[in-house]
């Protein structure tokens, strides 16, 4: 039950991060597109693209500042599958322009077609490949 | 005005950071359990979801009120609405990476602050996935501004 309220309370603030962003800069809170920005000679908005991915960094610091301890993170991948995963995460997201943040927190906010469509292919890819990876006794 | 948005950007990353931390997408065994339907699921994921889209719902609302955002000159708002091959691929990709390491990019930025080695791992390879994409797309297309990737 606690883990439930710990997750809607969370998604509020990420969502109130995106609502900020919006409000005050009229930017898209988008992960990938901020941090692609960050190495993408065309987007003109590195300082801002900066600031946010260094408050995202401080974020685990506030968690800490705030409950006393770091939050819970347990990976049982092995570190090779990792390796793939970073780069299937890394390409995919900027190939179909959003991730969970982008498409998932505000394309779904925005009701937009195209992100109902990214956000049904990769949860449902998601799960299948967490399936196929169970029943192949991988991870 | 660069300095306040730059100021609210940090803001906003720290807000999304703390969110991300409180919600529990920092542990990619729970993703990776919320992930598994088919097997011992995890369902508590569902809500950071639904916590964020209904806020972000009340900003996106709030956000066509305004004229322009409140220290900028206009809204940097998408105009692409086609369903295309690399929108349905990239999202097939991206879900295949999730899937396996059950990071996706905001957690996995986040995590560098805990100084677990894996996550550097992951982080390291998504940066040459997301610069091979850009590198790759901007030979494909050399006309033509190329938008960043957002959705």
């Amino acid at each position: 039950m606690l883990s439930f309220l710990s997750s809607l309370a969370g998604g509020a603030l990420i969502g109130l991060s995106a609502l900020r962003l919006l409000v005050l800069n009229g930017r898209i809170a988008g992960i990938s597109g901020i941090v692609g920005g960050l190495f993408s000679a065309i987007d003109a908005r590195l300082v801002t693209n900066a600031a946010f991915v260094i408050g995202l960094l401080l974020g685990p610091l506030l968690f800490l500042r705030m409950f006393g301890a770091w939050p819970v993170v347990r990976i049982e991948t092995p570190l090779p599958w990792l390796g793939i995963a970073g780069l299937l995460v890394g390409f995919g997201t900027r190939l179909g322009s959003g991730c969970t943040s982008g498409h998932g927190i505000l394309g779904l906010a925005r009701l937009s077609p195209r992100s109902m469509v990214a956000v049904a292919v990769f949860l449902s890819v998601a799960m299948a490949t967490v399936y196929l990876l169970r029943v192949g006794g991988v991870a | 005005m660069i300095v306040l948005r730059t100021i609210a950007a940090l803001i906003c990353g720290s807000l999304f950071g703390l969110g991300l931390s409180i919600s529990g997408m920092l542990d990619p065994d729970r993703v990776r359990g919320f992930l598994n339907v088919t097997g011992a699921w995890n369902p508590s994921l569902i809500f950071v979801l639904a916590g964020g889209v209904i806020v972000a719902t009340i900003g996106y609302r709030l956000s066509r009120l305004l004229p322009r955002p409140l220290l900028d000159r206009r809204f940097d708002l998408l105009t692409k609405t086609a369903i295309d091959a690399p929108l349905l691929l990239g999202s097939a990709i991206f879900g295949i990476g999730w899937g396996i390491g059950g990071f996706c990019p905001g957690p996995a930025i986040a995590l560098l602050t805990l100084g677990i080695g894996p996550a550097f791992l992951f982080v390291v390879t998504m940066l040459v996935g997301m610069i091979t994409h850009d590198r790759l797309a901007r030979r494909l297309i050399p006309a033509g501004p190329m938008k960043g990737a957002q959705p």
